[in-house]
């Protein structure tokens, strides 16, 4: 399962620099994606996992920088905030740009994610989670080999984001996409991703490939193992915040 | 309420009593009234819900026909007033006079013909002013170059007020329907172009964010996130532009015309007819709320993904 075994890396970065005038938010970054890969990246508020992600979508214009990235020509984003256009129906914003041709797989990606006789809605009728399973659906008819996803569950409630990690996880088994989930949850981080990054000034200081089969159990003593090494490599003590 | 009378009251009294005793501050903290009198300290009692005493702040709940109760008032006082000779009828002549010089107007085709004229000169400065007022803040909002071009003038354009180039147009244009219904378009281009220009470059960053994530092409990203997304600004500006071109009707037909409602109030300020005047207010009122119900039908139509909860 070692990335270098697949034929060809979904996303491949060498040496990425990215600055703010004085300040360097990415420092000489590399990274190997392969094909399928869910790869969650951690860190602090401030850490520039933003701006990696903004780098990997190009939406990066007027940001200082060196260095080399290859990422798929099908590439998708589902950002922070559903980001769907209130003048349009679901259907509407699922098919964004591909016409009336779309309309038949806009349907069924809606089905996937179980919002199937919604198509007309506004989104303004839908619940914050409605609203981001049409950010989903909407990645998923165009079917990304690469899903960029910035912190997608951050402003649910805690139940909706439990239901959501659920059905991206069921998506991504379905799809097989790459993903590279921005996140400052550890558990969520845990429980998706196959490998998880952590980032901090810039620099990745960890890539820890996660080996638990089958469905993941916050009881589970590896979870628990896994968990307290990403806090302490975050700069937060566990123990400290048991014994608190 | 069934649970404390089912009760012995006084019993309750009683046992209450005892039991705030032992709830009772420590004697250095009890002030001598609070001592005297101890049911100052009884917990809230349990209220059936059905009978809350609080009111809710603001002022209440709507009363039915509310928005008819004044103007219906303001009938009644004016009918009174007319009845019992309060109101001279050459300053204000009873509501009856002014249905019958309705009724007159109508049955020799004088408000006909000068509502019609008004109408046109209105309908047509309201179009023209729309279209090339779109047309410009399209051109300016869409394009860097069609806005320093355009965004200029029309800045200038709106510091002068267009009642005060009436002398020039009408130098250019003459007096005829030209001048009028260009006086009006002058007037209505402003705020149609401001609004639509301003909501155009509002566009939320986001939005053109995702669709270069989606991979947009130009003319989608103008159908389906641009021009919907400026509708609103539109509509505001659309509003503004209704009553100015009501307000810049009464002034062109005011000062030159031989038709037209205007006109018809001019006229008869000459020979003192009040009812005629009064008719031709009334008229004007329709025509306002008439075209702002229009407009807010247009609203209601075009921003139904605004309502929350349609369902």
């Amino acid at each position: 399962m070692a990335p270098h075994a697949r034929p060809l890396n979904a996303v491949e970065v060498r040496r990425l620099t990215r600055r703010f005038g004085e300040v360097t938010i990415l420092d000489n970054l590399d990274l190997e994606i392969g094909q399928g890969e869910f790869v969650a990246l951690l860190g602090k508020s401030g850490s520039g996992k933003s701006t990696f992600l903004r780098a990997l979508a190009g939406l990066d214009y007027e940001v200082e920088g060196t260095g080399a990235l290859r990422t798929p020509e099908k590439l998708s984003v589902v950002f922070q905030d559903a980001r769907l256009l209130p003048w349009r129906n679901v259907i509407q914003n699922v098919t964004l740009g591909l016409g009336g041709a779309g309309r038949e797989a806009g349907r069924k990606a809606l089905e996937e994610v179980g919002l199937a006789g919604r198509e007309t809605a506004w989104p303004i009728q839908l619940s914050g989670g409605e609203q981001q399973r049409v950010a989903l659906a909407r990645s998923l008819v165009r079917e990304p080999a690469l899903l960029l996803a910035d912190e997608p569950f951050g402003a649910l409630d805690a139940l909706t984001r439990l239901k959501m990690h659920d059905l991206l996880r069921e998506l991504c088994t379905r799809h097989r996409p790459a993903v590279l989930l921005v996140t400052h949850d550890v558990d969520e981080a845990i429980s998706l991703a196959d490998r998880i990054l952590v980032l901090d000034q810039g620099r990745l200081v960890e890539d820890l490939t996660i080996d638990i089969k089958g469905r993941r159990n916050h009881g589970d003593p590896r979870f628990g193992a896994i968990r307290t090494q990403l806090l302490s490599r975050l700069g937060v003590d566990a123990d400290d915040r048991s014994a608190a | 309420m069934t649970y404390v009378s089912s009760s012995p009251s006084r019993g309750l009294d009683v046992l209450d009593r005892e039991r705030l005793a032992s709830f009772a501050p420590p004697a250095s903290h009890a002030s001598p009234t609070s001592h005297s009198s101890p049911t100052s300290l009884r917990p809230p009692a349990i209220v059936e819900t059905s009978t809350r005493r609080r009111r809710r702040l603001g002022p209440g709940p709507a009363i039915p026909f509310g928005l008819q109760i004044g103007p219906i008032a303001l009938l009644l006082t004016w009918t009174a007033g007319s009845t019992f000779g309060l109101l001279d009828p050459r300053i204000l002549p009873a509501p009856l006079t002014i249905v019958a010089t309705f009724g007159d107007l109508i049955a020799d085709g004088r408000l006909q013909s000068n509502f019609l004229t008004s109408s046109v000169r209105a309908l047509l400065g309201l179009g023209f002013g729309i279209v090339i007022g779109l047309l410009l803040a399209v051109i300016s909002g869409l394009s860097r170059i069609g806005e320093a071009f355009i965004d200029g003038p029309i800045q200038i354009k709106r510091a002068v007020p267009t009642l005060a180039m009436i002398p020039l147009l009408m130098l250019w244009l003459g007096i005829g329907e030209t001048m009028k219904v260009t006086i009006i378009t002058l007037g209505v281009v402003v705020p149609i172009y401001m609004h639509t220009h301003n909501a155009l470059r509002a566009i939320d960053e986001r939005y053109v964010e995702l669709a270069e994530t989606l991979s947009m092409s130009q003319r989608d990203f103008l159908v389906q996130v641009i021009l919907p997304g400026a509708v609103p600004g539109f509509l505001l500006g659309l509003r503004f532009a209704v009553t100015l071109c009501w307000v810049s009707l009464v002034v062109v037909e005011q000062i030159n015309a031989t038709s037209g409602l205007g006109y018809m109030i001019e006229l008869a300020r000459t020979y003192g007819q009040t009812q005629i005047i009064i008719v031709g207010l009334v008229v004007y009122a329709f025509l306002g709320l008439a075209s702002d119900g229009v407009v807010r039908l247009l609203e209601r139509r075009l921003l139904s993904w605004r309502r929350t909860l349609a369902h």
